[in-house]
Order: C-alpha cells, then sequence, then structure tokens
C-alpha cells in the first residue's frame, strides 16, 4: 500500500470542493472495499476522502409519502435493525445482513456497495428491484440517476468528478408488496454471488399487479430485467407464470465464465434463483396482506 | 475401551498454554519486534515460467527509506548436497533456487529479489522499481501437460529416475518407481468383477491462518539469530545454515508460537532471504508474508492423475488391484507420490498389486507436504472403486471393507508388514455406530462411507525435566506445539513420575538449549516426545531412587517407586517430600530423555459422511459426519478428538471446493479467502468422534500418531454419499456446485438418465 493523506469534510459541499480539486482523490465510506483495494494495490490515491462524517450520508428517515431516504454511508447494521426498513423493504434488510459478516456489517454502506461498481454486489439487485433512486451531488446542480443506470462497467460508473452519492430514495411500497433477495454462493457466508436475483412484487387477489426483478453476477454491470417483471403484471400466482419469468431472467443473462462459475452455470442459476426468489417474495406479500 | 490404570493419561487436565492462547498473549511469528527491526517485501514472479534475463536493483536502492536489497547473486556457492529439510531430504541446489530464483522463474510467485526498509510499505514501494527482463516461457501446469511429448522443460538439468536407476533422459519427471506383490495380471483373472476408473484432484493448501513469518538478526559476530514460527526449530537452523554454507553453530533459531502449519511450515522459505538484507543493512529484518505469498510462494499439496483398477470375486474377496499415481511436485521434485503408493492399498489384504507412481514437476510453487501428505489423493481414487465394487457385488461398504481389511500380518506392496494395526477395529466401530444405522430421511440425501490409513513416524526428540524443591517439575523439548503437545507431553512425564499434569510446567526449547529434535509432523510428537518424556521421567526417578537411598542409607537397586512413593526396606517417601531434600543429598536432579524410535504403529481412520445435493445448483451439503480413529491410546481425548475434527474439516474442503483455480498462463486466480474457499464453521455439522484404541505395542503407553490419517478418508466419504444421494460419481476434486450439476445435467442428457429426484419446474 502506497501512502496516502486523508480528509474527513463535514458537509456536502466541503466533500465535493475537494475531490473536484484532486483528481483522483477516492471517497471513503465504510472502506470495507476500498481499503483492500489500496493494500492489494488493485487501486492507488493520495488522497482519501472519509464521507462518514457528513450528516446527510448518515440518515435514515421515513416518509409515508415519500418513502425511504437511505444515507449512502449509513452501515448495514443500521439498516438490519431498523424496523421500518424490515417491514416495508424487507429484501434491503436481508441483504444488508448478508453482506460480509458483523464486522463488516459494521462498517460497511450501500452507497459504498453500489459506488464500488461490482458487477456482484448484492445490495444493488435489491435496489433495483425496489425502485431506487440515487441523490448525487457535486460542484454543479444535485441530479437523481435510477440504480439500474448508475453502473456503466466492473468499477465505472455515472458520477463526474466531483460528485458523491449522498442518499438513495426508496418509493413506499404499495399495498401487498414482497421483496426478497437470493444469492447463489458455494459456502453458506462469506463469499461472492456467483449469481443473485433480487425481486420485488406487489399481489392483488391471486394475480401479480408489478414486479421487479434484477440480477448479480451475470453480467458486466448488475442487471435490470425489466421484461421479466413486465411479462409478470398481471398474471396468475402460478408456478407456470414464474417459470416463464425466470426463464426471462436465463435469457437476459449474459454471463462469463471465471474462477466462480462458468457462463452456461450462471444462466441456468438465473433461472433458478429468479424462480425461488419470486416464490419467497410472493410468500412474503402474502404475509403482508393477511 | 479398557478400564484405565492411569491416573493422568486418559483424563482432560486444560491445557498449560490455554490462557495465552485465549488472551492473545502468546506471541506468535508476526509479534515478534527488536530494536532498530527493518521491514523485508519479496518482489515475485509475475510468470509461471521464464529466463531471467537481467534484474536492475538501482532504483530500488536509490529510494528514500532502503536499507539493503538482494537478489540470488547474493546468495552463497557452495557444493551439491542433500539437506534433510524434515521428513525427506532435497538437493541444496532447489532450496536456493526456491529462495531467490536464478537463472529462471519456475512458478508465479517464485521468489526473484527482496528489500529491506524501515517500513513494510516502503519495502514494498520500493521493491516495485526493480526492473527484473524476463524472456516468458511456455508453461506446464498438471502432469498431464508436463509429460507430453514435446512439453516444456522445466528444469533443464533433470534426469528421470526409473526403477531406482538413471535413465539420463531428460523431461519433467523426476522419478518413476513401480511396487509389485504377488501377480496382478493373474489376479485380475480370478476376479469376477474389475472396475478401474480415472482420477483427477487439484492442487490445494493446508491452509493455516497464520502467514509465515520470520525475524533475522545477522549479529556482528557472524552468529545468525533467527526467531520463527515453524514446525520445527532444527530444521529451519539446517535448512538456514546450508543456504548461507554456514556452520549450524553459527545459527539459533528460537520457535515462536505457530498458528497452524499442516506439514506446510517445514520448509523454509523467509529466513536465509531476511539473513541476507540483515547482513547487508547491519539490523534485524522482519518478513511476514501476505495471504498471497502464502498461496503463491509456499508449498501447498500435489494436484494428482491417478487410475485404480481393482478386481473382486463374488463373494467379495479382493484378488488385485492395479495403481497409477501421477502426482504434481510443483517446481521441484518431490510431490509426495511415494507416501501416497505406501498408503494407496494399505487398508487393504490383497495377494496381487501394482503400483506405478510418478513425480512430476509443473510450473506450480513446490509442493510440500500437508496432513497425511500423498495418501488422500490416493484413498479418494481406492475408496471410489472400493465403493463401486460393493455396490456392484450388493454388499454392505463397511462389511465389503471388512471382508478384505489389513490385518497384523497383511503385506504392503511397497515392502513392510503390518504389526498389530487398528484396521478392522475402526471398521467395526464404524459400522457399529449409530450414525451408520440410522435412516436417512429425504430426497437427494446420501451416505457415504471411506477408510483411509498414514504410517506415521518416530524420529529423534530431546526432552529434559528438572525437579524443582516443591515437587513440581520444568520440562523442556524440542518439540513445537502445534496441537496441544506441550500436555500431552507432559501428561506422559506426569503419569510416570506419579504427579498431576499442573505439576509440570512445560516449554519448548530453542536450538541452543535443547537436544535435536526433528520437526513437529508425521504425527510424531506425542509419540515421540512424549516417549522423550517419559524417558527423561524414568531418569528422573533413576537419581531421585539414589537419594533415597543415600537418606536410608541402602542400596539404590532396592527402592521401589510406585505412583508417586519411593519405598524401601518398610520406608516410604513421596516423590515431593524428597524433592525438597535434594539440596543435602547432592544438588538438582535433571532428568533426561533423548529417543529416535524407528517402528511407530500407523494409524487407520474412518468417515460416514451424510450429504444433501441441491439438484438445481450441485450444491453439496454435510449433514452429519462421524470420524472413527485408532489412537493406540488417547492421552488426552479432547485433543484427538480435536485432530479428528480438524482433519476432517480439511478433507471436506478438499473435497468440495478448495483448489488451485489457475489461468491457462499460471497465475493463480483465487489466492485469497474470499474465493479459495475454505469450509467455515457454517458450511459444516458437528463432527461426531469415535476413539478407537488398539495400542501400540511399543510404546511406553500404546500411542499412535493421531494427527493425520483422519484427513485421508473424507474426499471419498464425501464423494461416496454425494453418488448415492443422486446417482452420479464424481472422479475429480474439488466437487464443487459447477461440477455437481455438470454431472447431473450429463447423467440427464444419456439414454435413460432422466430427472433425478428433482422438483425443478424451470
Ligand atoms: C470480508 C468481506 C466480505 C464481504 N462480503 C460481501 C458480500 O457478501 N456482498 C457484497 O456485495 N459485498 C461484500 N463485501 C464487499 C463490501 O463490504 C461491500 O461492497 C460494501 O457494501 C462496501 O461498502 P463500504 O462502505 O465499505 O465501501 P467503501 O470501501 O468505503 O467504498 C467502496 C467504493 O465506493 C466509493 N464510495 C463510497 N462511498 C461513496 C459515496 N458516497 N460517493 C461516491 N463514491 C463512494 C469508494 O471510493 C470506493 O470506490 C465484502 C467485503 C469484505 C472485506
Amino acid at each position: 500500500m502506497k501512502w496516502f493523506d486523508y480528509a474527513a469534510p463535514r458537509t456536502v459541499a466541503e466533500a465535493a470542493g475537494i475531490l473536484a480539486s484532486h483528481p483522483g482523490a477516492l471517497p471513503l465510506a465504510g472502506g470495507t472495499d476500498l481499503l483492500g483495494q489500496l493494500r492489494s494495490r488493485v487501486r492507488e490515491t493520495d488522497l482519501v476522502v472519509d464521507v462518514k462524517r457528513i450528516p446527510e450520508l448518515n440518515e435514515i428517515s421515513w416518509d409515508a409519502a415519500r418513502g425511504l431516504t437511505l444515507g449512502a454511508a449509513v452501515p448495514c447494521y443500521r439498516i438490519s435493525a431498523h424496523p421500518v426498513i424490515r417491514r416495508a423493504y424487507p429484501a434491503l434488510a436481508d441483504v444488508a445482513a448478508l453482506i460480509g459478516g458483523v464486522q463488516i456489517q459494521g462498517r460497511a454502506s450501500i452507497g459504498g456497495n453500489l459506488c464500488n461498481a461490482a458487477p456482484s454486489a448484492d445490495a444493488v439487485p435489491v435496489l433495483i428491484a425496489l425502485g431506487a433512486v440515487c441523490l448525487v451531488s457535486g460542484p454543479g446542480a444535485s441530479r437523481e440517476v435510477r440504480v439500474e443506470n448508475f453502473c456503466t462497467a466492473p468499477r465505472r460508473h455515472v458520477l463526474e468528478p466531483g460528485e458523491i452519492l449522498v442518499a438513495f430514495q426508496l418509493p413506499p411500497p404499495g399495498p401487498g408488496a414482497g421483496s426478497y433477495y437470493l444469492r447463489f454462493i458455494p459456502r453458506n457466508e462469506m463469499d461472492i454471488a456467483v449469481a443473485g436475483a433480487g425481486v420485488a412484487v406487489t399481489l392483488d387477489d391471486g394475480h401479480i399487479r408489478s414486479a421487479r426483478i434484477a440480477l448479480a453476477s451475470v453480467a458486466p454491470t448488475p442487471l435490470f430485467v425489466e421484461e421479466a417483471g413486465e411479462w409478470l403484471a398481471g398474471k396468475p400466482v402460478e408456478p407456470q407464470s414464474l417459470a416463464a419469468a425466470a426463464d426471462l431472467a436465463r435469457k437476459a443473462a449474459r454471463p462469463i465464465t471465471d474462477m466462480r462459475g462458468t457462463a452456461e452455470y450462471r444462466r441456468h442459476l438465473c433461472a433458478v434463483l429468479t424462480r425461488r426468489a419470486l416464490e419467497a417474495a410472493i410468500k412474503r406479500a402474502k404475509e403482508e396482506r393477511s | 475401551m479398557s478400564e484405565s490404570t492411569y491416573a493422568v493419561v486418559g483424563t482432560r487436565p486444560p491445557r498449560h498454554d490455554a490462557t495465552d492462547k485465549v488472551t492473545g498473549r502468546a506471541h506468535y511469528g508476526a509479534d515478534f519486534q527488536l530494536t532498530g527491526m527493518l521491514h523485508g517485501f519479496i518482489l515475485r514472479s509475475p510468470h509461471a515460467h521464464a529466463a531471467i534475463r537481467r534484474i536492475d536493483v538501482s532504483k530500488a536502492e536509490a529510494f528514500p527509506g532502503v536499507k539493503a536489497v538482494v537478489t540470488s547473486a547474493d546468495l552463497p556457492e557452495s557444493p551439491e548436497q542433500m539437506v534433510d529439510i524434515g521428513e525427506g531430504a532435497m538437493p541444496l541446489s532447489y532450496i536456493r533456487g526456491n529462495m531467490l530464483a536464478r537463472s529462471k522463474v519456475l512458478y508465479k510467485g517464485h521468489a526473484v529479489a527482496a528489500v529491506a526498509a524501515v517500513s513494510p510499505h516502503v519495502a514494498e514501494e520500493a521493491a516495485s522499481l526493480i526492473e527484473v527482463d524476463y524472456d516468458v516461457l511456455p508453461c506446464a501446469l498438471t502432469v498431464e501437460d508436463a509429460m507430453r511429448d514435446g512439453a516444456p522443460v522445466i528444469l533443464p538439468d533433470l534426469r528421470t529416475k526409473e526403477f531406482g536407476e538413471q535413465t539420463g533422459r531428460p523431461g519433467n519427471v523426476a522419478e518413476h518407481f513401480r511396487h509389485v506383490l504377488g501377480d496382478a495380471e493373474n489376479g485380475f483373472t480370478e476376479a469376477d468383477l474389475v472396475v478401474e476408473r480415472e482420477f483427477r484432484t487439484a492442487t490445494v493448501h493446508q491452509g493455516y491462518i497464520e502467514p509465515h513469518a520470520t525475524t533475522v538478526l545477522w549479529n556482528e559476530d557472524g552468529h545468525v539469530l533467527v526467531w520463527c514460527s515453524s514446525q520445527g526449530a532444527f530444521t529451519v537452523r539446517k535448512a538456514t545454515a546450508a543456504v548461507l554454507d554456514l556452520p549450524v553453530l553459527r545459527v539459533s533459531v528460537t520457535p515462536l508460537e505457530i498458528g497452524g502449519g499442516f506439514g506446510g511450515k517445514i520448509r523454509i522459505y523467509l529466513e536465509p532471504v531476511a539473513a541476507l538484507l540483515s547482513k547487508k543493512s547491519g539490523r534485524p529484518v522482519k518478513i511476514v508474508m501476505s495471504r498471497q505469498d502464502v498461496f503463491e510462494g509456499t508449498g501447498p499439496t500435489p494436484g494428482s492423475h491417478m487410475r485404480i483398477k481393482m478386481g473382486a470375486r463374488k463373494d467379495g474377496r479382493i484378488t488385485a488391484a492395479q495403481a497409477y499415481l501421477a502426482y504434481e511436485a510443483g517446481a521441484y521434485p518431490g510431490a509426495m507420490v511415494a507416501p501416497g503408493a505406501m498408503c494407496v492399498f494399505a487398508a487393504y489384504d490383497i495377494p496381487n498389486v501394482v503400483i506405478d507412481g510418478y513425480d512430476v514437476v509443473v510450473n506450480k510453487p513446490s509442493t510440500a507436504a500437508y496432513r497425511a501428505p500423498g495418501a488422500t489423493q490416493a484413498a479418494f481414487a481406492t475408496e471410489s472403486v472400493v465403493d463401486e465394487i460393493a455396490e456392484n457385488l450388493g454388499l454392505d461398504p463397511v462389511e465389503f471393507r471388512l471382508m478384505n481389511a489389513a490385518k497384523e500380518g497383511t503385506r504392503r506392496a511397497d515392502g513392510p508388514k503390518f504389526r498389530r494395526i487398528g484396521c478392522v477395529e475402526v471398521l467395526e466401530a464404524m459400522r457399529n455406530h449409530p450414525h451408520y444405522r440410522a435412516p436417512l430421511e429425504g430426497p437427494n440425501r446420501g451416505r457415504g462411507v471411506a477408510v483411509g490409513f498414514w504410517f506415521n513416524v518416530g524420529l529423534a526428540s530431546s526432552c529434559t525435566i528438572s525437579v524443582n524443591s516443591d515437587g513440581t517439575v520444568n520440562l523442556l523439548d524440542g518439540s513445537v506445539d502445534l496441537s496441544g503437545t506441550r500436555t500431552s507431553v507432559s501428561m506422559q512425564a506426569a503419569e510416570t513420575l506419579g504427579l498431576r499434569a499442573e505439576d509440570v510446567r512445560p516449554s519448548v526449547g530453542d536450538t541452543d538449549s535443547i537436544g535435536f529434535t526433528e520437526v513437529t509432523g508425521g504425527s510424531r510428537t506425542t509419540y515421540a516426545t512424549g516417549w522423550a518424556a517419559v524417558e527423561a521421567a524414568r531418569d528422573v526417578i533413576g537419581q531421585m531412587k539414589e537419594r533415597a537411598a543415600l537418606l536410608w542409607e541402602t542400596d539404590a537397586a532396592s527402592v521401589e517407586f510406585d505412583r508417586g512413593v519411593f519405598r524401601a526396606g518398610g520406608r516410604s517417601i513421596t516423590f515431593q517430600e524428597l524433592a525438597a531434600q535434594l539440596d543435602e543429598t547432592g544438588g538438582p536432579v535433571v532428568g533426561r530423555g533423548a529417543v529416535n524410535p524407528s517402528g511407530a504403529g500407523g494409524s487407520f481412520s474412518g468417515a460416514i459422511a451424510d450429504v444433501e445435493v441441491d439438484p438445481e445448483t450441485g450444491k453439496v451439503s454435510v449433514l452429519r459426519f462421524t470420524a472413527v480413529q485408532d489412537a493406540g491410546r488417547a492421552i488426552h481425548p479432547s485433543y484427538v478428538e480435536g485432530q479428528m475434527q480438524g482433519g476432517s474439516v480439511q478433507g471436506i474442503g478438499w473435497a468440495l471446493n478448495e483448489e488451485y483455480f489457475m489461468s491457462a498462463e499460471g497465475a493463480m486466480l483465487n489466492s485469497s479467502w474470499l474465493d479459495y474457499r475454505m469450509p467455515t464453521s457454517l458450511d459444516l455439522p458437528m463432527i461426531d468422534t469415535v476413539i478407537v484404541e488398539v495400542p501400540d505395542p511399543e510404546h511406553p503407553f500404546g500411542v499412535r500418531g493421531v494427527g493425520e490419517a483422519n484427513i485421508v478418508p473424507p474426499p471419498a466419504a464425501v464423494s461416496n454419499a454425494v453418488y448415492r444421494a443422486t446417482g452420479v460419481r464424481l472422479y475429480r476434486l474439488p466437487m464443487n456446485p459447477v461440477a455437481v450439476m455438470e454431472a447431473l445435467w450429463q447423467k440427464e442428457s444419456e439414454p435413460g438418465g432422466g430427472s433425478l429426484h428433482s422438483d425443478a419446474a424451470a
């Protein structure tokens, strides 16, 4: 690891100023991705800008009309313990309790999970399925970016120099909503998704009113399979519907073969995980309705 | 188990080093500090096979904070000799070549140069400024690649040894040997059923949690002082002295606590390099490996290519067996194929056997010992074939093994005839265990069994015992404590002296303070160092009898000792009372024991594994696992159980997910804990254990080493269970989810295959 300087701004404007005037400076949230990358020299920088002391990045707030505002640097342990998130966005609570172990969850943030821009990031399919929007601030005007449009390639995203991710805005779940995240890993914990499926559904009497499905680890970026969700809308809750949506997810996947699995195997997993995640989300939605 | 006549042996006292280990006070390799210490960093080859044209270290030397830079040019030259590196010998040129590459790099991760600087970060930064001009060569990564005609030649001077003779043939096969018993060809014609199968296993690492770490001071008087974590200080001393061309007297090694070794911390990697850096800089130098260095730069265990053929009669008698074992040595000869050949059919009494072994160099790190080195690969193959034969003959797999089990008098194809062994007892314990009889409910579940053998070694150990005036004793031995041996050795001394375990204060000596002691390895420490402690205790008793005789004005020969009390002619005195009178009777009593036993009794181990296979993902979950092992005599049953559980877990990891995942260019792509995928506690059931005790007839307490045999059966037991769960047999390790899924697809695509018990809707 190379020596680097460290800054800890207290406001979004201050952070944006520092980042804009130091090309190559890197934001630091929990550091659970970044510090490992710096140590192994996958990345190098002369300046690390800690964003954890900025209040907006540490906020969790809920409003029945606007939904959930989740600060980008909020550590996972606060998310999985949050009563509103557990009730209204169960898949988000699941994923916050699944990233790493207890020590990692004490530091790791959902903002960091997205900004690291790994195809395998577990929280990202969940954010996409839940319809989350990124609130971005920088030297220019603030802007909103839908999570499915945030990552552009492995380790690349849409933030301009000087911009930081401040928070996520998640719409309030409608009645009969259920969400679920399921990843496949060869071990039971502490592993990287070979493939993952995040789904959110809303039900009305025996039918699927709406559904959103997104996949991890099967494309250069987390993959929103819009067509699978659209196809499901209005379909009865039956195994055939789920199998057909799962097949659409399989077809959308563009995986590679690497040490974690072959492309063929990953495509197969997309169908299995999508179907199983849909079943689980539907079960939750039914419990929510009863 | 027999009713124990022992007071200490067989009990479970707390370990002597427990508090330091639990509170974190124990000093491991990386904890050691000296004033003025520098930090070393090793630059490693990015290529699996390349000629080194030029190394330019000038920029690194000029980097602020750098105090020394070394390359192989700093290593001394000295005539070729074989150097004992613990459990075997290796030519000095190979040991030196592995320390710092000379004209060629032979694997990715091969050390090329080293820097010492004021901080680890400065050293690393400076190392990146070293310019190495490589001529990249094609590489051979598996035995099949390396044995192919026209394969890249890895060691130009290597000539194949065949059947003990030099052939003069160049190539990558260092040795081909053969063991023959009876007439295999004839034996196969007697068989009603012959099964021949081909197997492959991946390179795997021991996976000790503590990375290699050393601190070395080349003192102004020319004496080299080493503090390191290793499996044996004397082996480190010998190898370091040989590489540096120094007499052993000029090297002193102090062993620090070790955070796991499993065979991988017998050989040295860092000490001579740190010594050269210290000599150049005049300061002590510490080097700590990263996890990636450990995976890429130290010795894993060989990947293998094997064929096993076995024939049996309808009545269940095995008539003949044949093995082809080709193991990856890594960059230098020394694949553990010889021990593999000793173990491959060791569990069975087979009249006709042929075993061919091949030691093959490949462009991977030079392999090292790993818990029963060579035996696990071989047992995976043999026990899979045995299982298939049992099934085809309609016999219970444990009964079939019992019908053919090796026993006292059985001859192994590699020569030795078994003395008293516990193979039958282990199999009977498996058969009688409730696990074996328990119903296995639910779809996609299966139960598999397997057995395995490790021969164990004796070798040299030294121990001294000093008697304190209050009747307690201090015990010093030369065995690095990997697994609670301070306690298991002390217990044997305590039993002999009639003391309690806590009356003994054990410590592990450095090379200046205790007699020569071989490495902690080969399952030998509780056996051989324990024996040395018994000898030292007997020496103490002999000297104490003389003191009692002096007090009682009688003859020492008339003094008897039993359970802590000396008696003669109606008088008696306790060990403690007599200890208080040592000053008046001639001064301190120091007992010594030095042994070199050769006939260690081997240990058999068995495993029963229940698995469930997810038919949609191929993931194998181990639901229940029982390990059975012959311990001869369990000195401290908790530690024996711990060894059995540890070996089982490592075997399960080897079976399911662990492997060196290599790129075509020879880079290990998964050199981190994240992607190397050892099982964690969340991936395992509680491992149940059954200790079988068939005492070794020669050892004072009947001890058989228990550190290794337990890793041998699990991969085969798991594979046999996967077969019973799915109808699919896997012939390659690891049986990771992709491999299992592909096998399931293959079966479905075969005529008559059809779906398994899958409820898949997709
Ligand atoms: C042992 C271990 C286990 C893990 N397990 C998992 C797992 O199961 N699933 C999983 O998905 N990941 C896992 N990870 C990876 C990591 O923990 C997660 O990706 C985590 O969510 C990253 O969050 P962080 O706050 O630590 O990010 P950091 O490391 O601080 O940052 C990550 C990246 O985002 C950038 N960044 C951070 N915040 C901002 C911001 N507000 N604006 C702009 N850029 C920003 C940083 O510059 C950096 O490039 C694991 C890591 C470890 C070490």
